[in-house]
């Protein structure tokens, strides 16, 4: 039994290595920019989701307001370069440790919420920092910021000539959230998170002290959604309020998660994989109207997915294991 | 105002707070209200007041008519039962707003000329505008009759019977999804109401719903769910103190306080003032 666990999981790496080793070439037979920018975006959102889902979908503390902690990654790295001249290196750090030290800092009233009361909790909080930084003039306010372009370098981890570099950096991000899933999968913490998940009070009394490990997990999820969100400023160098810490910005977080499969390793890529392509391709080909046939077909494929797989789409690859009804 | 808040929140209390099922395109349904009244308004020269118990009809056959097709499917979910109705109403509520944009394209309409719109009425020296005093109106007749519904009647019994355990339910013969797609049938007429008389003081667009869903589940969430008095409670909080932050912060800061409020309300009584789940 054990054995065969390691077989398993290390079958795993191998077959992440590989897809991460195709996703890498990809670029050098697809040269069309509008395909690179699908692509990028796919695998950020890949990448956001997987982290989404360490807290929402592992611990099961599902959040509504992970575009608090994108915001403040693009934000911080926005803001100290056009200020201070910081690096986005240095950025892209800091908003990580500042997403983790608030996400733990709001975590220790707000989990001891539960249910509905805590989702709602998640959404507010991030709904005020919207409202904050809407009003926050020397963070640009309703107008945003515009990131100057000081010529292409990974220095200053700007691009203007290609996708490319943005490209590998995404596809750097993605593997670095499925490998920290993969690797807390199988650790104290891991076990810890799906105790809490499944029966917070039996786990409870089993010796888990359930309020740690959910900080644990949102200090570690807050912080790989905030270097998503640098990043994300970097690619677009331009931000603002609304685009960065909308409550769409929330769900189209978790979305591809619930529809690859929320509390798995592959999931959350999977579910990227599908719907941010059928996202963009919907917008710009039967969008264009402007009268929201778009948005009927985008609605639409979610409510079926969500309908027709309430595990995810990844049960259809996965083995058939046997049901546990909850 | 707050009122208003509460009329907006009371069919989501008796959806979201009593039968326990997320719904996340309450603030859609709103929209749908608004426009049926809008479009009896121009058509056929119904007043909003007049039209509003057939907006309210209308939106009791569209609500049942939504869980029937979707959400009966969403409740039954083995797995990440949340998730999936969070997901599935989300999904509704785009595909509503994709299908208002195609058919009422995205022009801001309103109800000009009502019987109420736009006169005021003085109650000692205060100036009131009437059709907010109408929907206050309408809100608090609105709030007793759910509330003697739910606690008085057998459906009420029923409805609350069936959130709690619906298989022994079931044993007693009562019809789980009859039920609950009456249930509904009755939330989404209650918004139907207040679509009605918002749309005689309010711009009518598709999107127009997200601005007030939000603050409907802060109102049914500060006040409990499970309690319809909650709700009601949660609404006149939740209008006072916009109101108040209204006058020490700018304008567009003013739902911070009603987060806020939220927040530290649950955070001393982590099941919202009156809740009992």
């Amino acid at each position: 039994m054990d054995t065969e666990f390691a077989h398993r999981r290390r079958r795993e790496l191998i077959v992440a290595f590989c897809l991460a080793a195709i996703a890498a070439t990809v670029p050098l037979f697809v040269k069309d920019v509008y395909v690179q920018n699908i692509m990028v975006l796919t695998l950020m959102y890949g990448a956001l989701s997987q982290s989404w889902n360490i807290l929402s979908g592992y611990c099961g503390q599902i959040s509504l307001g992970h575009a608090l902690y994108f915001g403040i990654g693009a934000y911080t790295t926005a803001l100290l370069f056009t200020k201070f001249g910081v690096l986005p290196w240095f950025g892209m750090l800091g908003g990580g440790v500042i997403s983790a030290v608030i996400a733990m800092a709001l975590g220790y009233p707000c989990f001891r919420l539960r249910g509905h009361y805590f989702v709602i909790a998640t959404i507010v909080i991030a709904e005020i920092g919207l409202l904050l930084f809407h009003n926050w003039d020397w963070a640009g306010a309703a107008l945003g910021i515009d990131i100057p372009v000081r010529g292409d370098s990974w220095l200053k981890f700007q691009f203007t000539r290609s996708k490319l570099p943005y490209f590998y950096f995404a596809l750097g991000l993605a593997c670095v959230a499925w490998f920290v899933t993969w690797w807390l999968e199988d650790s104290k913490w891991g076990y810890w998170w799906r105790a809490v998940k499944d029966n917070p009070d039996a786990a409870e009394s089993l010796g888990v002290v359930v309020f740690n490990s959910k900080m644990g997990a949102a200090a570690v999820s807050a912080f790989l959604v905030a270097i998503g969100g640098s990043f994300y400023a970097q690619f677009v160098s331009y931000i603002d309020p609304e685009s960065v810490m909308g409550f769409q910005f929330s769900l189209l977080m978790a979305l591809p998660a619930v529809v690859g499969g929320i509390g798995t390793l592959w999931g959350p890529m999977l579910g990227a994989v599908i719907l941010i392509p059928l996202t963009e391709l919907t917008r710009s080909f039967i969008g264009g109207s402007g009268r929201g046939v778009d948005l009927i077909v985008y609605g639409g494929l979610i409510v079926l997915i969500s309908l027709a797989r309430p595990q995810g789409l990844i049960g259809l690859f996965a083995p058939k294991r046997k049901e546990v009804a909850r | 105002m707050g009122l208003l808040y509460g009329l907006i929140a009371v069919g989501l209390a008796l959806i979201f707070g009593l039968m326990d099922v997320v719904n996340f395109a309450h603030g859609e349904f709103l929209m749908i209200a608004m426009y049926v009244t809008f479009f009896l308004f121009t058509f056929f020269a119904i007043d909003p007041l007049l039209a509003a118990p057939l907006v309210a009809a209308a939106l009791f056959v569209f609500g049942a008519v939504v869980y029937l097709l979707v959400v009966r499917f969403a409740v039954r979910a083995k797995a990440n039962a949340g998730m999936v109705q969070i997901f599935s109403t989300f999904g509704l509520a785009i595909v509503m707003r994709g299908v208002a944009q195609f058919f009422f394209t995205p022009d801001y309409r309103s109800v000009p000329h009502s019987w109420l719109g736009g006169k005021t009425i003085s109650i000692g020296g205060i100036f009131l505008p009437e059709p907010q005093l109408v929907g206050a109106a309408v809100s608090i007749a609105a709030f007793g009759a759910l509330y003697f519904f739910i606690n008085r009647t057998d459906f009420g019994r029923a409805l609350e019977a069936t959130r709690e355990d619906a298989g022994a339910v079931a044993l007693v013969g009562i019809d789980k999804n009859r039920v609950f797609a009456l249930g509904w049938g009755l939330g989404a007429a209650l918004v139907g109401l207040a679509g009605a008389i918002m749309a005689m003081f309010f711009y009518i667009y598709p999107d127009v719903g997200a601005s007030f869903a939000l603050i409907a589940y802060v109102t049914v969430a500060l006040g409990g769910f499970g309690s319809v008095f909650g709700a009601f409670a949660g609404g006149i909080i939740v209008g006072l103190v916009e109101a108040s932050t209204a006058l020490i912060l700018p304008p567009s800061l003013k739902s911070v306080g009603i987060y806020a409020v939220y927040l530290l309300v649950v955070f001393v009584r982590p099941r919202g003032l009156f809740g009992s789940m």
